[in-house]
């Protein structure tokens, strides 16, 4: 096996801290999609089309002029507005229903998403340049864009400052009594309808915020949100609901599998080696559960 | 009772005889007729998976993708060498005579249907150990990763796609090729009718609804569950994979992504269609399909560029509002139809409880 990434020991470490700083990236939808599973018992296919759509709010500043790092600002603020009206029009009629009719109903929402983004900005590979330069490591030969070292705090920043929000605030503890038992919570006064529009609003907010980072680490795509959503659901099925620490962890474990599949298998089986990687854990589980005679639920 | 057998029959044999008819009466629509024949076929081998058996799969497409790759690949590797007819855009430097073209054809759906039979009983035991939802995503990543993985093979055509053999030139009759593919189909409808309408009055129904039901119970009753979800997963596999031989013939040219595991097109179509129909009924999806086809044919280029956002937002509605599809909602209706005896009483106690 000759492969340059065993042999060139830089590159491990290139790979490595290039997976980590875009697994924090990843950990920040996860969070979200952690959030709505947790309180609304829905999965959102759409979640990686949020993220793009985020994404595009920030291109679009960078089109106009202003520096696409605040669109780290502006986008979870259009985003909530998007995810609140998305819960009005669509997400309040799932919420309680069979989760298969969630998963068809937002996969629905994706195709619209995917298809009006297409109008929207058209169907080219984009990147908003921040122009931040490059980090130079170990004698030059590890390069780290500044733009990603920049996405992960500001991730960090962001996931603490939702963990306190959701520990300290009125909302959050309503939202953590919702996800409890939604029943006993409407009974002591909570608006649960209220709640979980806010839930969702909060979750695209998250996307909002993933998506600016992504459009100026990554690039962007109308149709590349079907892997990040599958990323999230991966990160949350091996982290479990509401383990922010886990799930933080699994998901730098998802960012450092992803650089190495990319150096061992090369880029074009990237996406493929993503979804292969649901399929195994999804199968690791169900034989280490079927042992107990139990199953994923 | 025989009343009903023969209005069957009357039935059926009207069907099979606007079938036979179709492509001389309605000649311009072949290849959509075509079509239509299909999308029944892998709605009807959907609702035996999501409609009787309880799991919502996405993954079917990944048999019928594979049907496309192994009809096309048997039908060149048969003659040629494949690596140089992928390589070359294939049907410029080689030529199939008519023989050749049809013994290709032949057996590869031969192949392309046993082949996705055998790799959905090699995977079944590990997917369908899962259940509900995490069935369905996990299928769903697996129709995507078949796609994306198929679209770095260098020797089916990676992502430049294959080019699958032309229809014989020999062959002077222009109307040939979609009299061909029409037969076929409409022969592979058939069959599939058959066997799914055999399944209907066998045991073997009665088991995957218990599955569907409450496997847990189903399995304290003593059935092997296990072994009926795959017998049911690997007869779905095995009509998925000759619809996409055929498709991929007809199309005459296989994308990995677009064409042969197209999970947005087809894998949404097939699940759509039979919830549009009614999951769990015999009719349901094949008057899904019909209504989804012309809905789609009649409407696709009225919209032009929109389709996907209506596409989109009908996936919504249906979902929303119609789960249970037409027959779900006429079974409602008409519950004498169904055979349904409805106690009148029991009726009222019912709607004095709400």
């Amino acid at each position: 096996m000759d492969f340059l990434i065993f042999k060139a020991p830089m590159l491990m470490v290139q790979a490595s801290l290039d997976g980590i700083l875009l697994g924090i990236l990843f950990a920040l939808i996860a969070y979200g999609m952690a959030l709505q599973w947790g309180v609304m018992n829905i999965i959102n296919i759409a979640q990686g089309d949020l993220v793009i759509l985020g994404g595009y709010i920030a291109y679009t500043m960078y089109l106009v002029g202003i520096h696409p790092a605040w669109g780290v600002i502006v986008s979870p603020i259009i985003m909530y507005f998007v995810g609140v009206l998305l819960y009005k029009l669509v997400i309040n009629k799932v919420v309680d229903r069979d989760l298969f009719i969630s998963i068809l109903a937002t996969f629905g929402i994706a195709i619209v998403f995917q298809q009006l983004m297409n109008f929207i900005f058209g169907a080219d590979v984009v990147v908003a340049q921040s122009e931040y330069g490059t980090t130079m490591l170990f004698d030059n030969s590890v390069t780290l864009p500044n733009s990603k070292i920049f996405s992960a705090f500001i991730s960090v920043l962001y996931a603490v400052a939702l963990v306190v929000y959701m520990k300290k605030s009125r909302l959050g503890r309503a939202i953590r009594a919702t996800a409890q038992n939604a029943r006993a919570a409407k009974i002591l006064g909570v608006d649960t309808e209220k709640v979980y529009a806010a839930t969702f609003g909060i979750n695209a907010a998250l996307c909002g915020i993933a998506g600016a980072l992504i459009s100026i680490t990554l690039t962007l795509h109308p149709y590349v949100g079907l892997p990040y959503t599958v990323r999230s659901f991966m990160i949350v099925i091996v982290a479990g609901l509401g383990n922010l620490p886990a799930v933080a962890l699994s998901g730098m474990g998802l960012g450092l599998f992803e650089e190495f599949a990319d150096y061992i298998l090369g880029t074009e089986f990237r996406i493929g080696a993503v979804f292969m990687l649901l399929v195994f854990i999804l199968v690791y589980r169900r034989f280490k559960l079927s042992k107990k005679r139990e199953y994923l639920k | 009772m025989s009343n009903i057998k023969q209005k069957d029959l009357i039935l059926y044999s009207g069907l099979i005889i606007l079938g036979l008819a179709a492509p001389y009466l309605f000649s311009a629509f072949k290849v959509q007729l075509t079509y239509l024949c299909v999308l029944i076929v892998l709605a009807m081998t959907w609702n035996l998976q999501g409609g009787e058996m309880g799991y919502n799969t996405f993954g079917n497409i990944l048999f019928y993708g594979l049907g496309m790759y192994l009809t096309a690949s048997v039908q060149v590797g048969m003659f040629f060498p494949l690596a140089e007819w992928t390589e070359s855009g294939g049907e410029k430097t080689f030529v199939h005579s008519t023989a050749q073209y049809f013994q290709g054809i032949g057996v590869g759906l031969l192949v392309s249907a046993i082949i996705p039979a055998i790799v959905a009983g090699a995977i079944g035991y590990a997917i369908l150990g899962l259940r509900g939802h995490y069935f369905a995503i996990c299928t769903l990543g697996l129709g995507i990763a078949a796609g994306e993985i198929a679209g770095g093979i260098e020797i089916i055509g990676a992502g430049q796609g294959f080019t699958t053999p032309p229809f014989p030139a020999e062959i002077v009759d222009t109307e040939a090729r979609g009299k061909f593919f029409y037969f076929l189909s409409f022969a592979l409808l058939i069959g599939t009718f058959i066997f799914v309408k055999y399944i209907y009055g066998s045991r073997f129904k009665l088991i995957l609804n218990a599955i569907r039901d409450n496997e847990d119970k189903a399995e304290a009753m003593g059935i092997q569950t296990m072994k009926y979800k795959i017998t049911g997963w690997m007869c779905s596999a095995f009509f998925c994979g000759l619809a996409g031989g055929i498709m991929g013939g007809l199309i005459g040219y296989i994308d990995s992504t677009d064409v042969a595991f197209d999970g947005r097109e087809m894998g949404v179509f097939m699940v759509l269609m039979a919830i549009l129909g009614g999951k769990g009924t015999l009719w349901g999806p094949v008057i899904g399909a019909t209504l989804f086809h012309f809905f789609k044919e009649g409407l696709w280029t009225l919209i032009l560029g929109w389709q996907y956002v209506a596409l989109g937002v009908l996936i919504v509605v249906i979902v929303i509002y119609f789960p249970e599809g037409l027959m779900g909602w006429l079974r409602e209706k008409y519950p004498e139809r169904f055979g349904e005896v409805i106690d009148e009483k029991d009726r009222k106690a019912q709607v004095e409880l709400k």
